[in-house]
């Protein structure tokens, strides 16, 4: 189980921009370990769908190049204070979260 | 040269320790005199941001990541195991001034019962001890998580760290840290001046110098080279190892006396941290 | 008429009539797009097509990265009827970064912090009205000082 998401909703006039960051290792796959020499297995979110009150606004697909504990920042028009955004990720692994947060 | 005197007075003032010419605060005016007239187009506070006080490429990048920075993981996990209880039902507010909120200023402080400085992170291991709960790992983690939160509710506080005028062994270990300082090691034969007083502001390679004045407002610190937020010691032992010095154990008294004589520098700017590096 | 593949979005319909899209992507991830060593390759595995360099894609990022790690980019564009952004890291091992598939309420920009193992020309790739647009940039990655 991923751990929560971490977002930032905020709507002006008709546009609403929504901004997150997700702990996520993001390992590529092609580090080694320090000690064992050993490689690190890829471990990184794959996908990742942001919904406005159940309507995908936005889905990503992700590979290991994307930073650890990933930053995404969107926008989109159409939201009013109070409307619930929900942002779901999953991983290489089978990992997955979701999180909802409020439009302020 | 201005600079250059004052330069000289900074380094100086290592040689006149013990007599009445020099102490804690003229070191720091010295050194303050030495930044100020260096860069005097630099707010004091500003100095508190490193190397994105003097780096206007870095800076922008740096202004983007403090708009959704990675340390607010490190805040939130801290926040959670700062306030759960300890298996005997006391927590870390019971160990702190005001329940630990506010209080990263009061550190490091040089504790007369113990005869030694106490650093912010070893304070928080002290309450796990007089707890019964086991110490965490000083560098990453879980306490520099606790570490992050702490010091999040200390931000805008000033530093103010005292070398009691009537304790020579606080005294001394102030003067054991400044001797660090300055004194060169490693196979590379730096002292933390070489860098950080004397090029500080030029260029290391792709790296822009921090000036020790500010050094110490700004830790945990979320860098992007270590992927997670880590503590003040754990950059040092990294500077150790950098050029080639053997590094000491985070905690040890020789860190913590640098510790101590680090903040004493900064006093008068206010904390910063966590912050974002690279 | 030609059967195209279209571009699904999951819980949603495609709506609008297609005449010479180009290649579009699935409701999947497009895995070998991103498992393509080739910045070429993987661009021509999305899409199908080459992109036209345009001055209505914007591309923000240093110029000279602080650590490679972590790069701050964000692409937008002034064009409309945008369907993706796409991201790609021409000198990484697999340069297809990020994929963002955008809606029709989308405002057509996004953030993201990336990482590149070396001094790489990134490009931006824009999916809008059936085309394929592109801006490109020099980002510089450095070995540090003491800072490693």
């Amino acid at each position: 189980m991923g751990k929560p998401i971490k977002i930032r909703a905020k709507v002006k006039g008709d546009i609403s921009e929504v901004k997150a960051l997700m702990p996520h290792d993001m390992e590529s796959g092609l580090r080694r370990d320090a000690e064992t020499n050993e490689l690190i297995p890829a471990h990184y979110i794959t996908e990742l769908v942001a919904e406005h009150n159940g309507e995908i606004v936005m889905t990503a697909y992700w590979g290991p190049a994307v930073s650890r504990n990933p930053y995404v920042s969107f926008s989109f028009t159409g939201g009013v204070a109070g409307d619930t955004i929900k942002i779901h990720w999953e991983d290489n692994q089978g990992d997955s979260s979701t999180t909802e947060a409020v439009l302020k | 040269m201005n600079n250059k005197i004052l330069l000289l007075s900074v380094i100086i003032g290592l040689f006149a320790g013990g007599g009445a010419t020099a102490g804690p605060e003229e070191d720091r005016t010295a050194m303050l005199e030495y930044y100020t007239g260096r860069f005097p187009d630099v707010p004091l506070q500003e100095f508190a941001n490193g190397l994105y006080a003097f780096d206007e490429i870095a800076r922008e990048q740096w202004i983007e990541m403090e708009d959704f920075p990675p340390y607010e993981i490190a805040i939130e996990d801290g926040q959670a195991l700062f306030e759960a209880r300890f298996a005997n039902g006391k927590s870390y507010a019971d160990c702190f001034d005001n329940g630990g909120i506010g209080i990263r200023q009061q550190y490091p402080y040089f504790a007369a019962d113990l005869g030694e400085v106490v650093t912010l992170e070893l304070a928080i291991n002290q309450c796990r001890a007089a707890n019964d709960e086991q110490p965490l790992p000083y560098l990453t983690g879980d306490l520099a998580a606790i570490s992050a939160y702490m010091s999040y509710t200390s931000r805008g506080n000033t530093i103010n760290v005292e070398v009691p005028q009537d304790n020579p062994s606080a005294l001394a270990a102030y003067e054991s840290g400044k001797q660090y300082y300055y004194t060169r090691r490693g196979q590379l034969n730096f002292a933390c001046m070489s860098c950080h007083v004397q090029s500080a502001g030029l260029m290391l390679r792709a790296d822009r110098l921090s000036t020790t004045l500010g050094h110490a407002t700004h830790w945990p610190v979320y860098r992007a080279k270590w992927g997670e937020t880590g503590t003040l010691q754990n950059r040092i032992i990294e500077c150790n190892s950098q050029v080639f010095a053997k590094p000491l154990e985070p905690q040890s008294i020789e860190y913590r006396n640098l510790e101590y004589f680090l903040t004493y520098m900064s006093n008068g700017l206010e904390l910063n941290g966590p912050a974002s590096r690279r | 008429m030609k059967v195209h593949r279209r571009l699904v979005l999951k819980g949603t319909l495609a709506l609008s009539a297609i005449a010479a899209w180009p290649r579009l992507l699935l409701a999947a991830r497009p895995d070998s797009a991103f498992s393509a060593n080739d910045a070429d390759k993987a661009i021509a595995d999305l899409f199908g097509q080459t992109p036209l360099d345009s001055d209505q894609v914007k591309m923000k990022i240093p110029d000279i990265a602080e650590n490679g790690a972590v790069v701050p980019v964000t692409v937008s564009t002034d064009l409309e009827n945008v369907e993706s952004i796409s991201i790609v890291v021409v000198n990484n091992p697999t340069p297809l970064a990020a994929v963002f598939l955008l809606t029709p309420r989308s405002i057509p920009s996004v953030s993201v912090r990336i990482k590149m193992g070396q001094t790489s020309q990134v490009r931006a790739l824009v999916n809008a009205g059936g085309n394929l647009y592109s801006t490109s940039k020099d980002v510089k990655v450095t070995i540090g000082g003491c800072g490693g």
